[in-house]
């Protein structure tokens, strides 16, 4: 039974993906959209992602000069293991299980709340097609602007890792610039920002679904926006591990 | 013309429609009409296609509405207008916007046009100098209005109302009923209304159908509604002691 329940949310998942990535009506309104979803998930979500980055960078920093104590391993290391390790892992991973919460609910409640005011019934028959309209701007949006923002967590937490180790005693201002100019993959690049395009389209698409099929009352809803949350991050983490098996 | 043939519908093995068969008709308010829970809302849903019947067919004049793929019936559904029972008005637009939302999405009219048009539809349901309000700013009534505007910006040859008088005063219900009728005169549309208030009925029912259990109990317009002998329709319209009053009074003049 669970495992049939499974496969129907499954085929309804991608009959939604596949009705929402159809021809537009109207070309200027999904473009209109589009933007002010950038708007809403870039811009609205510039502060928590830098004030998380700020931070992550500087945890790292603190940790790892803790493990480096008393060992043989040069300190500068610690600014070289500060941007690798955002890079790769903390900046695409934990900006966007924070993005799942903060935009991915924020999705799944004002879809949801469509669904229950009437608005995609009347969408509907005005004859547009609500899964294309309501969902593909929003999936566009954060294809765009989430990657952007951890490009940006990634380099804001580097310097959160300068904040921590350099004014807090820990080394050098010349020791840290030094690990953060050493031993560059340029890959490394190009493995966070699939990583970050990966989870964005995780968190907007399954955010979507959960508001877009949403039955019943406020408790309903409060639920589909919870689930919303539960299932992109646990989505973003496997697709983590597998981008990590795949690609490193 | 919207006609229905035999139609059903089941949730979870419970039919709520049992064999509808009938006829809405053009320029005129055609009324659906019966207790909570008759299936009122199923049909009207049916009808619009966002539901899709277990058995039975929707005609729109000779058009079969459940044989169409999904281009046909989005072209068909650019000729429907709807109000919901709860305006179904987007929040974060303003009147203005909402009203041309359908302009907006499926016509290349010029801003201006499309601003001539939308003034047009407000004035026409008396609603002027609200084009700034979102619709939190404005009160039920006009929020009712407001909806009838934006389902007839595109012309539409079809208009369905879920209820268009719920939670309105009887004052401000009349003030709907008569605008969605002369809408209906005016523009030759067929009008299906979805209600309950015994004042729609008694107004403007043209055509009027009883649904009781998931079928069709009676079928009339409003002049038969006080010489009817259908039981269902009796205990459905006078169900206060005062209304049985009033009947028995308009019987012994006549």
């Amino acid at each position: 039974m669970i495992v049939i329940n499974f496969l129907k949310e499954l085929g309804r998942y991608f009959i939604m993906l596949g009705t929402a990535f159809s021809r537009p009506e109207k070309f200027s309104m999904y473009y209109r959209e589009t933007m002010r979803q950038m708007n809403d998930i870039g811009v609205g979500s510039l502060i928590i992602v830098c004030v998380i980055a700020v931070f992550i960078g500087a945890v790292t920093a603190v940790q790892f000069a803790y493990q480096l104590e008393g060992n043989l391993i040069p300190m500068y290391y610690i600014g070289y293991i500060v941007r690798d390790s955002t890079i790769i892992e903390l900046a695409p991973t934990i900006t966007c299980l924070v993005l799942a919460g903060k935009v991915g609910s924020n999705i799944a409640a004002e879809i949801g709340g469509m669904r229950q005011k009437e608005h995609i019934d009347a969408m509907e028959i005005m004859g547009v097609n609500t899964a294309a309209y309501l969902i593909m701007p929003k999936v566009i949006a954060a294809l765009v602007v989430i990657p952007m923002l951890v490009a940006l967590a990634a380099f804001v937490s580097v310097i959160g890792g300068y904040l921590a180790a350099v004014p807090g005693g820990l080394m050098s201002h010349s020791d840290y610039v030094l690990g953060v100019r050493s031993f560059f993959v340029e890959r490394n690049i190009t493995i966070m920002f699939i990583k970050a395009a990966v989870f964005a389209f995780i968190l907007t698409s399954v955010s979507s679904y959960q508001g877009y099929y949403v039955q019943g009352g406020s408790i309903e809803l409060g639920k589909a926006s919870t689930n919303a949350v539960v299932f992109s991050d646990i989505l973003i983490l496997l697709a983590d591990y597998l981008i990590a098996v795949l690609l490193t | 013309m919207i006609r229905t043939e035999d139609l059903h519908k089941s949730f979870d093995g419970v039919e709520v429609l049992k064999g509808i068969t009938t006829e809405f008709y053009q320029g005129k308010t055609n009324l659906i009409i019966g207790r909570s829970g008759a299936g009122k809302t199923v049909l009207l849903k049916l009808l619009v296609g966002l539901f899709r019947p277990t058995s039975g067919r929707v005609w729109y004049d000779d058009v079969d509405l459940y044989s169409l793929n999904k281009k046909q019936l989005r072209n068909i559904r650019m000729q429907v207008g709807m109000l919901f029972q709860g305006s179904a008005l987007f929040d974060s637009m303003t009147v203005e916007e909402n009203v041309r939302f359908p302009l907006d999405m499926f016509t290349n009219k010029t801003r201006k046009e499309k601003l001539d048009r939308v003034n047009y539809c407000l004035e026409r349901v008396n609603l002027e100098g609200v084009n700034s309000k979102f619709p939190s700013e404005t009160s039920g009534g006009m929020q009712k209005r407001v909806g009838i505007a934006r389902s007839i910006v595109l012309g539409p040859k079809y208009l369905f109302c879920d209820e268009p008088n719920s939670g309105l005063d009887p004052k401000t219900s009349i003030v709907i009923d008569e605008l969605i009728k002369s809408i209906t005169e005016e523009q030759n549309i067929t009008t299906v209304i979805n209600t309950h208030d015994m004042n729609s009925v008694m107004e403007i029912g043209e055509n009027i159908v009883l649904l009781s259990n998931g079928q069709i109990a009676w079928r009339g317009n409003k002049s038969e509604v006080l010489t009817s002998d259908s039981d269902t329709l009796r205990d459905f319209i006078f169900a206060s002691p005062f209304l049985q009053k009033l009947r028995s009074t308009a019987l012994e003049k006549e």
